[in-house]
């Protein structure tokens, strides 16, 4: 087992790669997120007033079903609008449109996560000032999203039934950094012979002591917990 | 695979702490990256080898240390190094899981050797 006071040495003292004799050293001491993290404390401001949420999950596992039918459940006494980045088409931001809230699509092309210059440019086409909740799907990826702060309140990662209990063991970072873990697709657990408990057993080990939901975006079930949490944490933000 | 982005970001930070310094050339970037920044090492020298045409950092080594994830036990109140790859943070005295991660996430650049 690692030696706590040697991991320690190598955090306080981390220039282990070897500098050629002579050369001048220029200390930098910068994160490569710099640039992004800036936009994104910027949105975070900007955000003040309303709840945000980064969706992240896998492709087809339900992030756009999940928006849908949370739109229309909290449109009757909340303003919500949506953001929504895929690699291609504006079909996930007509849908949500349909559902009834305004809806931004980003085309990233070949981009693989959203940044937050992308959301920032995104949000300029929103009246922020008028809403309650900004929900911002990100690009169906459970790797490259992980790094990237939007300046969003709560990141949700969402993991369906179809596709193994085991993807918060082989996605471990997006969940580890969620505030809140959704379990989709509930409602065919059984047909596709999902084990719950290694579900919860994994997120649990991964990212414990955050809660967990569990839902079904096409029959409704488990969805008064979810929106309940959402209206929590908007109740909380606005103190 | 956003590494070449970060390529960019790496030499764009490079550029302006060496020109602050009056140098011409990078000889080195020194960079860290933490065991769960998400960073695929050779993807990194990929993009490094691509995007360092033209810049002040066109014959530049790329030198990564690599940072070990570490969490914190908050029943033991003491560090330990994460014992496998996957994000796992089981305290390795009481068995409990950590959410508390310390280290790992890093993506720095953190020194440059200059001429």
């Amino acid at each position: 087992m690692a030696d706590p006071v040697a991991t320690r040495d190598v955090r306080v003292s981390p220039h282990g790669t070897a500098v050629t004799p002579g050369a001048r050293v220029v200390q930098v001491q910068k994160s490569l997120m710099t640039h992004n993290d800036g936009v994104a404390a910027a949105n975070r401001a900007a955000f003040e007033g309303c709840l945000v949420l980064n969706i992240v999950s896998s492709p087809g596992s339900g992030k756009t079903a999940l928006l849908e039918r949370s739109v229309r459940e909290l449109a009757g006494d909340l303003r919500v609008a949506v953001v929504v980045g895929d690699l291609e088409t504006d079909n996930d931001a007509i849908r949500i449109h349909a559902a009834g809230a305004p809806s931004v699509q980003i085309v990233t092309g070949t981009v693989c996560h959203l940044e937050a210059e992308m959301v920032a440019r995104a949000v300029d086409q929103l009246d922020l000032a008028g809403l309650d909740v900004l929900v911002i799907e990100n690009v169906g990826n459970l790797v490259c999203p992980a790094s990237w702060d939007l300046g969003e309140d709560l990141r949700v990662t969402l993991l369906s039934t179809t596709e193994g209990e085991d993807k918060p063991l082989k996605y471990p970072r997006i969940f580890k950094d969620a505030d809140a873990v959704v379990i989709n697709k509930v409602d065919i657990a059984e047909a596709v012979g999902f084990d719950r408990e290694r579900a919860l057993d994994a997120v649990a080990k991964v990212s414990p002591g955050t809660p967990v939901f569990e839902l079904s975006a096409r029959t409704g079930e488990g969805m008064d917990a979810w929106l309940a949490f959402v209206r929590e944490r908007l109740a909380a933000k606005r103190g | 695979m956003h590494e070449f982005g970060l390529v960019i970001s790496m030499i764009d930070l490079a550029e302006e702490a060496a020109r602050k310094e009056g140098a011409d050339v990078i000889e080195a970037i020194h960079v860290e990256i933490g065991a769960l920044s998400g960073v695929v090492p050779e993807a990194l020298e990929f993009a490094f080898g691509g995007a360092r045409a033209g810049t002040m950092a066109a014959t530049a080594r790329l030198e990564v240390t690599y940072l070990p994830a570490i969490a914190y036990c908050a029943t033991c109140q003491s560090e330990f190094e994460l014992d496998n790859r996957f994000g796992i943070a089981m305290c390795p005295t009481c068995d409990t899981p950590s959410a508390d991660l310390r280290q790992g996430r890093e993506m720095h650049v953190s020194h440059l050797e200059v001429a």
